[in-house]
């Protein structure tokens, strides 16, 4: 990944490359979300904390070249921003001061824009960047905001990805994830979201956006298929690397935890997940050998961790411990299938929807037998809200087929390869069907 | 990508010497900035050679050779292992590694082969498959 480029509300500008570009591209990746949350405390508004960052940026590609990366870039990028952060209060506070000698009623100005001054003061002097961090998760989450502008200012201002690497990411064009931010920026803004950790109350439903815009991203990077644009599978890293980050931040909250186990678990599996010519495997038929020991390693401790912070297990850490189950078993056949069935049940208690309930057909499925599972499917069915998703018909076949039940096995895999949306899964179901002849 | 950086052996780690006091102090702060970076997959210290062994292959069998090794900076003291999103950002990193100046210490970084490097191209399924929801 490369900044590659400055931008600031949404326009893109291209400064000169000098040679330490790369170099101050890593500081500013590691150290931008710091720098606008510190910022965002000072200014109260994380659009004009972006904007003073990104100065601070080009400042830091105007003098490194000539004067050599200083020994502590982090230090030096903080320092310039928040002296920039509160020039800036200054001239507001002096322009403020002119008005009233005018006799301009400035009140307004001075209660949303400007706040105390020697409140901002301190506040440069603290050194809880943890918490001016969560703040901006919090902050970039604001249910105020529609999900996809969520997920793009989170990827904006924590994850520090130009605007073109958000476009690439979500297969859409740059100028509306350009308009997506500034829109959002603009609405917490005209909001008056204040730069404050949600009060003890609002607190699970604000946490439960952060989490979700977390694990959209991640999906958005598993769901991409070879070909996809390499920023695609990028977004799995950033979504592990931002729920590490909050893991860090929020360790007492034992979702945040399930949440880092569950990507762990099933970022483990992405080299197993297709064969040498691109095709989908199917959990049961991968190559465990493929994978990583290490980051189902991560999963498991992070999951212990949740469950030792939550005897009451909430739906991340529900879906991690299923995780869990297929990485503790080094065979397919090992898998500890009643165990997952009663993982499904409480899911579907916590967070019941249809799919989960496919889902815990399936396992009901391994565990108890074909004839168990298919009055699941059946009502599911007859339910109609998976009308249009090609594995509720994949998986009555299936079942049928177990049951000897041919030619009912074959239509149903036929009706599911009408459905399913890409030619590989396609040509699998149709094959599927042919076998049954 | 991930990144090994691997801490290179001292006489002072060969003899079972702990580090200065500061000295770890700085490493762990190292770590929890990594950690809190959402960067750190993985660290460890390990003990000197002389508890040690290597297996050397040749010759049509293998032959068990104890340490303690000599060649002190060709061995490894610890290692870190972090993920980042570029090169330039895991050189970012290596730079702040704590040190002592002129101690001779040095640590070696070297990316892992990724899944794109053995297989290019490749990368993810269809979410939508049950498997976890």
């Amino acid at each position: 990944m490369y900044l590659g480029e400055c931008t600031r509300g949404g326009v893109s500008t291209r400064p000169p490359m000098p040679a330490h570009h790369h170099a101050i591209e890593a500081v500013w990746r590691i150290e931008s979300a710091r720098v606008i949350a510190h910022v965002a405390r000072i200014v109260r508004d994380v659009g004009t904390a972006e904007d003073i960052a990104q100065d601070a940026l080009v400042a830091a590609l105007e003098h490194w070249p000539k004067q050599g990366v200083p020994d502590n870039p982090a230090a030096w990028l903080m320092a310039t921003a928040k002296h920039r952060a509160l020039d800036r209060l200054r001239h507001l506070a002096l322009a403020d001061r002119k008005h009233e000698e005018i006799g301009r009623d400035a009140d307004a100005l001075q209660s949303t824009v400007v706040p105390d001054f020697v409140d901002a003061l301190d506040a440069a002097r603290a050194d809880d960047i943890g918490d001016d961090l969560l703040r901006l998760i919090f902050t970039a989450c604001h249910p105020v905001l529609s999900t996809d502008a969520r997920v793009a200012l989170t990827l904006r201002l924590l994850g520090g990805l130009t605007t073109d690497e958000i476009a690439r990411a979500f297969v859409t064009p740059e100028p509306t994830i350009a308009q997506r931010i500034v829109r959002a920026k603009r609405t917490l803004a005209a909001a008056q979201v204040p730069f404050e950790l949600p009060k003890a109350a609002e607190r699970a439903p604000r946490l439960a956006s952060v989490l979700q815009v977390i694990y959209l991203v991640f999906n958005e990077g598993y769901a991409a298929t070879r070909g996809d644009d390499w920023m695609r599978p990028a977004l799995c890293d950033e979504a592990l690397r931002l729920g590490r980050v909050l893991a860090g931040l929020d360790a007492q909250t034992a979702e945040v935890h399930g949440l880092v186990a569950l990507m762990e678990l099933q970022a483990s599996r992405t080299k197993a997940r297709t064969d040498a010519q691109g095709r989908p495997v199917l959990l049961m038929a991968q190559d465990r050998a493929r994978w990583d020991p290490l980051l189902i390693r991560r999963g498991l401790v992070a999951l212990a961790r949740a469950e030792e912070l939550a005897p009451l297990r909430g739906p991340y850490t529900l879906q991690a411990a299923i995780a869990a189950c297929h990485a503790r078993a080094h065979k397919a056949d090992d898998t500890d299938w009643p165990r997952i069935v009663a993982l499904y049940d409480a899911l579907a208690q916590a967070q019941p929807s249809p799919v989960v309930e496919l889902n815990r057909a399936v396992a009901v499925g391994m565990a108890f037998g074909p004839a168990a599972a298919l009055p699941i499917v059946e009502a599911l069915g007859a339910d109609g809200a998976l009308r249009s998703y090609h594995w509720l018909p994949s998986v009555r076949g299936d079942l049928l087929a177990k049951l000897g039940r041919n030619d009912e096995a074959r239509a149903a895999f036929e009706e599911a390869a009408a459905l399913a949306g890409n030619a590989r899964e396609r040509a699998f179901l149709l094959e599927r069907a042919r076998e049954l002849h | 990508m991930r990144f090994l950086i691997i801490v290179k052996a001292t006489a002072g780690s060969e003899a079972g010497v702990m580090p200065d006091q500061s000295l770890l102090d700085a490493m762990a702060r190292y770590h929890e900035e990594l950690a809190a970076a959402g960067v750190l997959l993985d660290a460890a210290g390990l003990q000197p050679s002389v508890l040690g062994w290597r297996v050397h292959f040749g010759g049509g069998q293998r032959r068990v050779i104890d340490g303690p090794f000599t060649e002190t900076g060709d061995l490894v003291a610890g290692y870190t292992l972090i993920q980042v999103r570029s090169r330039a950002e895991a050189m970012e990193w290596s730079r702040r590694f704590p040190g002592v100046e002129g101690d001779g210490g040095e640590i070696e970084v070297r990316p892992l082969f990724e899944l794109d490097d053995t297989e290019p191209g490749e990368a993810c399924i269809s979410a939508s498959a049950p498997e976890a929801v």
